[in-house]
Order: structure tokens, then sequence, then C-alpha cells
């Protein structure tokens, strides 16, 4: 049993069996041999490791004369590897004596020398694990053969560990058979995060390496509340989890109850919570909740892993079944937030970015493909007929960017109009604030929307050049940062100047200790994940603005973000003890 | 097994230490051999044989190791991986890039 901690990023606890994810997409069917197949899967091992062995000789001449002796010798090498007498003498011992498939035993040994590998830290013979992985998805390749499961295919529930999470990997499982998540890499704000948020299934990320310690099949224990992930755990550990998911199951009831009550301060100030969602079915989450919205619908899964570009229909679809779900409730549809790095579409091949961050994507990815961006305008106009549609547009970086999706928008108006389509003629158009320059510029921004939302992961990215996702930098990304704090400050003011409406849909409005900071500096409005919102209606009803007030003005006279954080806590502890977890 | 029981102790040359490449061209030119082949670093004893366990000793330039070779061709065996280990083709000093990287 192997314990490792990381970052808690969505609650709950999940116990079963791992699906390891590499970048071949295949998986280990079984961990034991099914009856009394012994001696065939013996067999079966033998020729896999013998046609793999051929295979990497074939590569070796290949490279040899494509590249010359020294590089072809690496094949050699991952030839002699493979028939390498105490690595069969092994697999086969766990065949024989443990009654493992023959995957399994392969992944297991592989592994296990690739760890052993990875712990010399000497020279570079840990990056030689490398290799060792290679190898093994090449037996691997050849012991399943044609009976490569596609990840799609997934007969059981499973817990998927990986380095980390790409949108289009996650975009392709099965939702229904995931129970949760685990990965090396990442941080609060990661993909992986959010997706867990969005499918309510607990995730640890941040983990650091632990993915040469498990095989597909190995039964895992995470626990999103502790931020903890167990490699097969004893008897003992098991029996305890499973209590406690049980009693985490009542808190949760608990918080249900407050799904009619009104978020409203003490001193009688309304403050509407709405759901951030990314798939049409969390509408349904958000009712559950009692969410006055929706306030950010991402809408980047309709672009990824899939063939070609999302249709107009496609579009039309998805946005109709949320607004039917939401009533006359608002909906705000974000166009396009993806990078041309994630995804190809029909006019642009992927391009590799030095940055990708700072690179071409969201609306400078759309305002370059037109045919993209008016689509996905026409479906969400058509969808403004049927209910309180709002339009917000991702990264604007300056005045005249904002100023040409809006002409896109009145283009596309046109459109329709001609062809006799009924659409809202007064959608309400809003920009998110993410980009530092929009925050400086929000004044001359809020001349020309109607609402900002603004987008607290990217600002605080953007604003301290650091990447949550990166383990080296990311405690520097923090939303109690001073320069954070006053940037959002700046939006906030510069919105109630000009009588536009402001939330805040970044990660921070679902923390709990962040709550009284924001309705402090003026913000009436805030979109979370449906997952918090019995949680930060229960700060909101147990304050008044005038604490809130107070709070917000203290914390900006602090000096770093580990002074303000810590000073939130204490005030949250104070008023709600349950809401704040150390 | 009959004959003699030889040893000798080497010290690795190649700056890249005893690493996939060299240890997997040690362990092929042992498997030619009948005598049983042992690798003994400090106090780790592995199978000569063995690349995989050859490459986990983790034996880097200038580490000591000492060769025990056993059979009835063990005066060939340990002669023929002396001048392995010496050779210069097997301490190169420029490595070829891994075809496991991007």
């Amino acid at each position: 049993m192997e314990i490792k901690r990381g970052i808690p990023v969505s609650p709950g606890v999940a116990i079963g069996p791992a699906l390891v994810l590499d970048t071949e997409w295949f998986r280990i069917p079984q961990r034991f041999i099914e009856g009394d197949h012994l001696a065939d899967e013996l067999q079966r091992l033998k020729h896999a490791l013998g046609v793999a062995a051929e295979e990497a000789r074939g590569h070796q001449q290949a490279v040899n004369s494509k590249l010359g002796r020294q590089y072809g010798a690496i094949f050699e090498a991952h030839a002699l590897m493979i028939e390498d007498p105490s690595l069969s003498r092994e697999i086969e011992g766990l065949v024989k004596d443990q009654g493992y498939a023959a995957e399994y035993a392969v992944s297991r040994v592989m592994r296990r020398y690739a760890k052993a590998l990875e712990s010399i830290d000497r020279g570079n013979f840990a990056t030689r694990a490398a290799d060792l992985f290679d190898i093994e998805k090449s037996i691997l390749r050849h012991l399943l053969g044609h009976r490569r499961e596609q990840i799609q295919q997934l007969k059981e529930a499973v817990i998927v560990l990986a380095h980390d999470l790409t949108p289009s990997e996650t975009a392709a499982l099965d939702q229904r058979k995931v129970h949760a998540f685990a990965t090396e890499a990442g941080g609060r704000a990661s993909h992986t995060a959010i997706m867990a948020g969005a499918l309510e299934i607990p995730a640890v990320v941040g983990l650091g390496k632990f993915v040469t310690d498990v095989s597909g099949g190995d039964q895992v224990i995470v626990d999103g509340n502790r931020g903890v992930l167990i490699l097969n755990p004893d008897e003992e550990t098991i029996e305890r989890y499973e209590r406690t998911r049980t009693s985490f199951r009542t808190f949760e009831s608990q918080l249900g109850k407050l799904r009619d009550l009104p978020a409203e301060t003490r001193d009688g100030t309304r403050v509407p919570l709405l759901g951030n969602i990314e798939f049409p079915h969390e509408a349904r989450h958000c009712l559950e909740r009692g969410a006055n919205g929706v306030g950010l619908y991402r809408t980047e899964f309709l672009y990824l892993g899939k063939q070609g570009d999302p249709t107009e229909t496609e579009h039309f679809d998805a946005y109709m079944t949320v607004v039917q779900a939401m009533g006359n409730r608002p909906v705000v549809i974000r166009t396009l937030d993806l990078g041309a790095d994630k995804f190809a579409t029909a006019a642009e091949p992927v391009i590799h970015e030095r940055n990708p961050f700072l690179g071409l994507r969201s609306v400078r990815l759309c305002l370059r493909n037109l045919t993209l961006f008016k689509t996905q305008m026409r479906a969400i106009l058509r969808a403004s007929a049927f209910g309180d549609v709002r339009i917000m547009f991702p990264m604007v970086s300056t005045l005249l960017e904002l100023r040409h999706c809006k002409m896109i928008l009145a283009e596309v108006k046109e459109d329709l109009e001609d062809e006799g389509i009924a659409f809202n003629r007064k959608l309400p158009v809003g920009t998110m604030i993410e980009v530092p320059s929009a925050a400086v510029m929000a004044e001359q921004l809020a001349r020309e929307v109607q609402f900002f939302s603004i987008g607290t992961n990217d600002l605080i990215q953007y604003t301290l050049a650091a990447d949550r996702t990166n383990e080296n930098v990311a405690s520097l990304y923090s939303p109690g940062d001073p320069a954070v704090l006053r940037l959002i400050d700046t939006v906030i003011k510069a919105a109630q100047k000009h009588g536009v409406d402001v939330n805040v849909c970044g990660e921070m409005s679902g923390e709990p200790i962040y709550t009284m900071l924001l309705l402090g500096m003026g913000l009436r409005q805030l979109s979370v994940t449906p997952h918090h919102i019995p949680e930060i209606k229960q700060i909101i009803r147990s304050v008044t603005l005038e604490e809130a007030v107070q709070v917000a003005q203290e914390a900006l006279r602090l000096e770093a973000a580990r002074d303000v954080n810590n000073y939130l806590r204490e005030q949250t502890r104070r008023i709600l003890p349950e809401a704040v977890m150390t | 097994m009959s004959g003699d029981t030889l040893r000798s102790t080497v010290t690795i040359q190649n700056p890249q230490g005893f690493h996939m490449r060299p240890a997997s061209a040690f362990a092929q030119l042992a498997s030619k051999y009948q005598s049983s082949v042992r690798v003994q670093k400090q106090d780790q004893v592995v199978n000569g044989k063995s690349p995989l366990e050859l490459m986990v000793l983790g034996a880097e330039q200038g580490s000591q190791l000492t060769l025990e070779v056993s059979g009835p061709d063990a005066r060939e065996a340990l002669n023929a991986l002396l001048a392995l280990v010496a050779s210069p083709e097997f301490n190169e000093t420029t490595e070829p890039p891994s075809p496991a990287q991007g």
C-alpha cells in the first residue's frame, strides 16, 4: 500500500480499479487470467516478446541505413532488453505464481525496473525510464493485438490516473464510467480540476510522480477531501474509507436544504448565485442547487474529441438544452476559448506555438476563422429567441478586438434577419476580463458592453506571470495576491461607474474564504461550480454588507498573498467554521 | 559447473556511465558464453547476462565493478569482456538522442 499526497480539487471519495492513461490510449483489460489458461497465457507472452524483439531489430536495420549505426544501436539495446532472461523469468513468475494476466504482469515488471532507474540520482540513468515505457508499450501492443480496447468502451467504472489530463483526453472518456481522477501534474484551477468539478467526482492533482507505481487494474482510493491517493490499499483502509463515504453524503444533503432559500445578506442585500457549466446536462445540477442562472457556459467541449468542427445544429441543440432547463433564468454563453495548440479546425491545422498561452487562442483564433466564429454566433442568436441568453467574448485584450467581435455579431444579426430567423435583437453582450490589459482599460470597455465577467483563473496567471499547472511556480498563483485584488477592484469600480453588471466566474468565486472580500469590494453577483453554491450561499446569508466592506478594506491594506489568505481564512472561520477546511 | 572461477575489477571510463547501450552490449557478449557472469558494484550483485539488471546498477563513470566469471570457458569469456569494457566504442563520448523523447 502506498499513500501519496496532492492537492484536493473536487470533494468526495472513490474506491475502484485504476485506468492509467498513456499516450497510446490502450488499457490493460484485466488483472488475472480467466479460468485455467495458464499454458495459453505463457505461450501468448512468449510470442509477444518474440515479435516485439523482432520489431525492434527491424527498426534497428531501418535506422542503421537512414541515420547510421550509433542510432540504430538504441533499438538493438531495446531488443536485447526485451530478450533479457531476467525479464521473461520475472514476468512468467508473476503469471504462474500469482495468476496475473500477461499484460498486467508485463506492466508490473517493466514499471518496477522503470522505478528502479528513476530512483538513481546519479548521471542520466533516470531518463532511461522513458525507454522502458517504450518497451512496455511495444510488448503490450503485441499482446493486445486486435483486441486493443478503446477508452470509450469501458465495461466497468474506473478511476482515471494520468500524468496530466488534456481537454481532448477527457472529452473522449465515457464520463458515466469514470469515478474519480488523480494526476501527477496540475493545480487547483487546472483542466483536471474543472473537469472533475463538472462531473462532480472526486479528484486530486499535483501528486508528483506516481504513474510508475501503478498498473491498470490496480485497486486505488482517491480522497478528494484530503487530497490523498492510495495505491493498493489494505483491507483496513478500504473499510475506513467506505465508512467515510457514507458520512460525507450526509453533509451534502444538509447543504441541500439551502436550495430554496435566497442568497441574501443578513441586512437584506440579494446576491444572485449563478452556475458555471461545461456540458448541457449540468444545467440540471444548477437547478438542483438553487442557482439563479448560468453565469458561464464554457462551450469548448463542443469542439473537442471530434473529427470536424461542430455544426450550427450541434451548437444550437446544446444551447437549447440549457435554455429550456433554465426557463427564464439568464444563460451566459461564452464563445470558443481554446488555442490553436489544442485542436485543429477545418481551416487551420494544429500549429506548434512556443507560448500557447500568449498565442492564437479564443477570440484571436475566432477573428481569424470567421466561419467558425459566425457559426457559433448564429446558434447563440437563434437560442436567444427562447430564453434570456447572453453572449460573452473571452480573452479580449484590446478595445479594437471587442469592437471587431461586435461588428461580426452585427453582420450575423443581419444575415439572420434576411433569412427570417427569429432572435433577440437586444442580445446582451459582455466580455471576460481576464487579460490584464482589459482590466486596466475597464472603463473604456464598460462603455461598449452590458456586462463584465472577471475570469480570475487566467487573470491571476497573466498578472503574476505564473502557470497554475506548473508545480514549480504554482505557489505564486493566488487569488489573494494584492496586485490581483487591486485589478479586480479597478474593474468593479469601472463597472459600477458605467452601470454595467459585473461578476466573478473563476474558481475564486467558489472558494468560501473570498466571498466576504468580493462582496465588500462591490460584487453583487457570483458564478460558481454548482457544487459550491450551497456553501457560498451559507456565507452570504451569515454576513452583513457592512462586515463584508470592512473585511475588504482590511484585506486591501495587506501586502502579501499569504497575509491576505490568512486574514480571510480567520474572518470566514468566525462566521462559518465548517466552510474552512485546512 | 566445471571450470574456473575468475575475477577481475574494471573501472567504467564511459562519461555516461554503464548505461543502456554499453550495458546491453556487455550482456549480449556475456550471453555468448556458457559460463555464468556476475557483476558486482559495492554490495550489489547482478546477472551479467541481463541488460536490465546491469542498467539498474547505475554505475557511473569512475565506478569500480568486479566481474566474476565461472565455468568451462571462463578464461575466454573474461578476456572478451575485459576487452569490451576497455574498447573505445564501449566508452563513446557522445550519445545519440533517445527515440523516447518528444
